[in-house]
C-alpha cells in the first residue's frame, strides 16, 4: 500500500480548565490514504470533531495538543507556526462544517470569497482566478455557476450552501477535505446528493476525505475504512463492512445493534444502558468497561492497547491474543 | 387505514371507539405578508404560507401514527394544531368527538388539553434551568389542578420518575445535572403527568445519540403497552419512524401525499415521493453504495409548484400532474394521492 497522506499518532488534545485538564482526545492514531473515504464515527463527546479540528489546526483555545504528532505527506504539522499553518491549512487541507452559514461570509459574494481563496494559495490573475471558481462551483452541481458568482450566500438554499462550501474547501485542489458532519443539518434528499457529490470528487481527484459524523448509515455507503471513538480514545479502526457487519469491540457491538433500519421491524431495539462517561469522569482501565456486557477484572484495572485483528483492530482485553475472542477466533 | 372519509357515510360508535383524533380538511395558514405600509407604498402583495393545507388523518385510539417528511413539509404545524397550539385556519381537528376548532373559550379547552400532552426535540430547551425536576414534572398537575395536597403531588412525581427509568430523588435535581437521554425521559415524565391520552411526540430523539435515542423509543413503546397511550410521533427519520409506527403518513409542502400501514408502506410505497425517500435513507443493513440521490430541493411553501405539488421533482409527472391537484384516494392498502397511481402508470416497486 502507498504510504498514508495523513498520520497521526498517539493523538492527545488537552483542555485545561479551573478544574483541572480534560482530556477530549485521548492517545488516538489512525492514517488516511490518498483517495481514501475515512469515516470517524462516536457518539456526542466521543472526541471525533476535537481530532478534526486538531489535524486542520483549528481547536478551540484553551484546547490543545498535549501529546502525539501529525504529519502530512510526510511533513509535521503540529508543530507548525500559525503563519505556516494558515498555509497548509489552505493549500492542502480543506473543511467542511456542519453549517454552510457560519463557513461563509454573509457580506460577500460567493465570486469573492472563492477568488479570494483561490489567488491566496495560486498564482493566478483575478481573471484566472474567476473562471476557477466557475468551474469549481460547475464540478459541485451549481446550476449556471457563472451567474451566480455575483450571489451573496443568503441566496442560496441550504443544499446549495453547502455545495459552495465544498467548492471553497476544493477550490485549490486540496489533499485533505476534513468534513465534519457535512450533511446533518440538510434534509435526506440533499444529504444523499451531498454525500454522492463527495464520493465522486474523491474518486475523480483523489483528494482523500476524513468524514466525521454520528450516522452510521452515511458512514455504511461513503467511507472506506471507518474509526470508532469512544470517551476521547479510538475504540476499533477497519474497513467499513468489518466493522458494521463483524464488530470486534463490544461497544462497536452495541452501536450498531442499536440503530433502527428500514429494512425491519424488531418488538425492542437493542440498548447499551447507560452513556458515555463524561470527561470529568472517566473510569479507570477501559472507558466502555461500566457499560460492557463481557467486562472481566482487567477491564477496570487496566487500559487495553489497540490489538491488531487483521482487517480490523479493537481496544479490548477480549482481542488480547491470549483474550477470550482472540482465543476463540484462532480456533475456528 | 380506517375508512372514515366515505362518501356520505354515518359515522358509526364504533369508529368514534377506534378513533381519537380526527382531522378533515385541516389548513393553517399564515400570514407573512410585508407590512401594510410596504403593501400601500411599493404594491407589494399580501403573502399567505399554507403551511398545512388540507390535511385529512385518522388518529386511532392505542396506535402509533407517525408524519414524515422533509423541512418546510408542515409536519410539525399539524403537531401544534392538534395540541392546540395553533388554531386552525379551516378544517375540523375532533377529538374524542369534540371538535376542538370551534371551541372558543380558553377555559373550554382546557380538560381537552389535560388529555393531550407534548414531547419537543430539545431535551436541552425544553425544561426551565432554574426550576428542580420535581417542580417540572408536577407543573401539569398544578396547571389543571389535579392534586392540591404536597405530599401527594412528591408521591406521583416520584411514581412518574420512576416509571420514566430515573430515581424517586432525582426530583430534587436540576435539569443541568442530567445527561440529553435522562432530561428527554425528564420531558416524557412532565407529559405524562396529567395521564394523557394523547401524546404528541415532536422529534423526540432528534437530538439524542444513537444508543440513547434506542432507550427513549424502547420506553415510549413500553408506556404505550403499560398506558393504552396514543402516539402522534412526529420525525425526518425513516428508521425510527419503522421502528415505532403502526401507521404512517408522508407529507409534501402541506399536504399529505401517502398514508398507509408502516408494513405496507415499507414494502409497498406507491406515492412516487415516498418512494424517492425510502429509497434516499442510507441503511446500515444494506448499504448502497452507488445510490443515485434524487434530484431538485423542496420548493419554497410560499411558491408551491401547481397541481401536484411533486410534480417539479417526479420522474412520473405528466401535463395532468402540473394543472390538476390529486386528491388523496383511499383503497384496500392505504390511501395515496397521485394521478399516476390512478392511471396505473406506476411502476412496479423493487428495492
Amino acid at each position: 500500500m502507498s504510504d498514508p497522506l495523513l498520520s497521526v499518532r498517539d493523538l492527545r488534545v488537552d483542555f485545561p480548565t479551573r478544574r483541572g485538564v480534560l482530556t477530549a482526545v485521548d492517545g488516538v492514531s489512525f492514517d488516511i490514504h490518498p483517495g481514501e473515504i475515512l469515516g470517524v464515527v462516536g457518539e456526542s463527546g466521543a472526541g471525533k470533531s476535537q481530532t478534526g479540528a486538531a489535524v486542520i489546526g483549528l481547536l478551540e483555545p484553551p484546547g490543545r495538543i498535549a501529546a502525539g504528532d501529525i504529519h502530512l505527506e510526510g511533513q509535521r504539522i503540529d508543530r507548525l507556526s500559525q503563519e505556516q499553518l494558515r498555509k497548509v491549512r489552505g493549500r492542502k487541507i480543506g473543511a467542511v462544517f456542519q453549517d454552510p452559514l457560519t463557513s461563509l461570509n454573509p457580506l460577500y459574494t460567493i465570486g469573492r470569497q472563492l477568488t479570494e481563496t483561490i489567488r491566496t494559495h495560486l498564482p493566478l490573475s483575478e481573471a484566472e482566478a474567476r473562471d476557477r471558481a466557475v468551474q469549481v462551483l460547475g464540478e459541485v452541481g451549481i446550476p449556471s455557476p457563472a451567474d451566480r458568482l455575483d450571489a451573496y450566500p443568503h441566496q442560496f438554499s441550504g443544499g446549495m450552501r453547502q455545495r459552495v462550501v465544498i467548492a471553497l474547501a476544493l477550490c485549490v485542489n486540496p489533499r485533505l477535505i476534513i468534513a465534519d458532519e457535512p450533511t446533518t443539518a440538510l434534509d435526506v434528499s440533499i444529504q444523499a446528493q451531498i454525500t454522492a457529490l463527495l464520493k465522486r470528487l474523491c474518486r475523480e481527484h483523489g483528494t482523500a476525505v476524513m468524514l466525521i459524523t454520528h450516522d452510521m448509515g452515511v458512514i455504511a455507503e461513503t467511507a472506506d475504512r471507518v474509526a470508532v471513538l469512544y470517551g476521547g480514545r479510538l475504540a476499533e479502526v477497519g474497513p467499513v463492512d468489518d466493522v458494521v457487519n463483524r464488530p470486534l469491540h463490544p461497544y462497536t457491538e452495541g452501536l450498531m445493534a442499536c440503530i433502527p433500519t428500514t429494512h425491519e421491524r424488531p418488538p425492542r431495539l437493542a440498548q447499551i444502558e447507560g452513556s458515555m462517561p463524561s470527561l470529568t469522569a472517566m473510569p479507570p482501565g477501559c472507558a466502555f468497561h461500566p457499560r460492557c456486557p463481557h467486562a472481566f477484572d482487567r477491564c477496570a484495572a487496566e487500559r487495553p492497547p489497540l490489538f491488531d485483528h487483521p482487517p480490523s483492530a479493537a481496544a479490548c482485553w477480549l482481542w488480547a491474543p491470549e483474550g477470550a475472542r482472540a482465543t476463540e477466533r484462532a480456533a475456528s | 387505514m380506517r375508512d372514515g372519509n366515505g362518501a356520505g357515510a354515518p359515522m358509526v360508535t364504533e369508529d368514534e371507539q377506534a378513533v381519537l383524533v380526527r382531522l378533515r380538511g385541516l389548513s393553517k395558514h399564515f400570514d407573512v405578508s410585508p407590512p401594510l405600509l410596504s403593501r400601500l407604498l411599493e404594491g407589494k402583495r399580501r403573502r399567505v404560507l399554507k403551511a398545512v393545507d388540507g390535511v385529512d388523518l385518522d388518529i386511532p385510539r392505542g396506535h402509533t401514527t407517525a408524519l414524515v417528511g422533509e423541512s418546510g413539509c408542515g409536519k410539525s404545524t399539524v403537531a401544534r394544531v392538534l395540541v392546540t397550539l395553533y388554531r386552525p385556519t379551516t378544517g375540523d381537528l375532533i377529538f374524542e368527538g369534540t371538535d376542538l376548532g370551534r371551541l372558543t373559550e380558553r377555559q373550554a379547552l382546557a380538560p381537552f388539553r389535560r388529555r393531550m400532552q407534548m414531547i419537543f426535540q430539545d431535551p436541552f430547551a425544553s425544561l426551565n434551568p432554574r426550576w428542580r425536576v420535581g417542580r417540572i414534572i408536577a407543573e401539569p398537575i398544578r396547571a389543571h389542578g389535579l392534586m392540591d395536597d404536597d405530599r401527594a403531588i412528591a408521591g406521583r412525581v416520584a411514581e412518574l420518575l420512576e416509571h420514566v427509568g430515573l430515581r424517586a430523588g432525582d426530583a430534587d435535581r436540576f435539569p443541568h445535572e442530567f445527561s440529553g437521554g435522562q432530561r428527554q425521559r425528564i420531558s416524557i415524565a412532565r407529559a405524562l403527568a396529567s395521564s394523557p391520552h394523547f401524546l404528541v411526540c415532536d422529534e423526540p430523539t432528534s437530538a439524542l445519540d444513537v444508543s440513547v435515542q434506542a432507550q427513549i423509543l424502547n420506553l415510549l413503546r413500553d408506556l404505550q403497552r403499560e398506558l393504552g397511550l396514543t402516539y402522534l410521533v412526529i420525525t425526518h427519520d425513516l428508521a425510527v419512524v419503522r421502528f415505532i409506527a403502526d401507521t404512517i403518513g408522508v407529507m409534501y409542502l402541506g399536504r399529505l401525499c401517502e398514508v398507509a400501514p408502516a408494513d405496507t408502506l415499507f414494502a409497498r410505497p406507491r406515492h412516487p415521493y415516498t418512494r424517492l425517500l425510502i429509497e434516499t435513507v442510507p441503511d446500515l443493513r444494506a448499504p448502497d453504495r452507488d445510490r443515485k440521490p434524487m434530484a431538485g430541493e423542496v420548493p419554497s411553501p410560499l411558491d408551491p409548484p401547481t397541481g401536484c405539488a411533486f410534480h417539479t421533482r417526479c420522474p412520473l409527472a405528466a401535463e395532468r400532474c402540473a394543472r390538476d391537484r390529486p386528491a388523496l384516494r383511499r383503497d384496500a392498502d392505504g390511501a395515496v394521492a397521485c394521478h399516476a397511481v390512478e392511471e396505473g402508470r406506476l411502476p412496479e416497486w423493487g428495492r
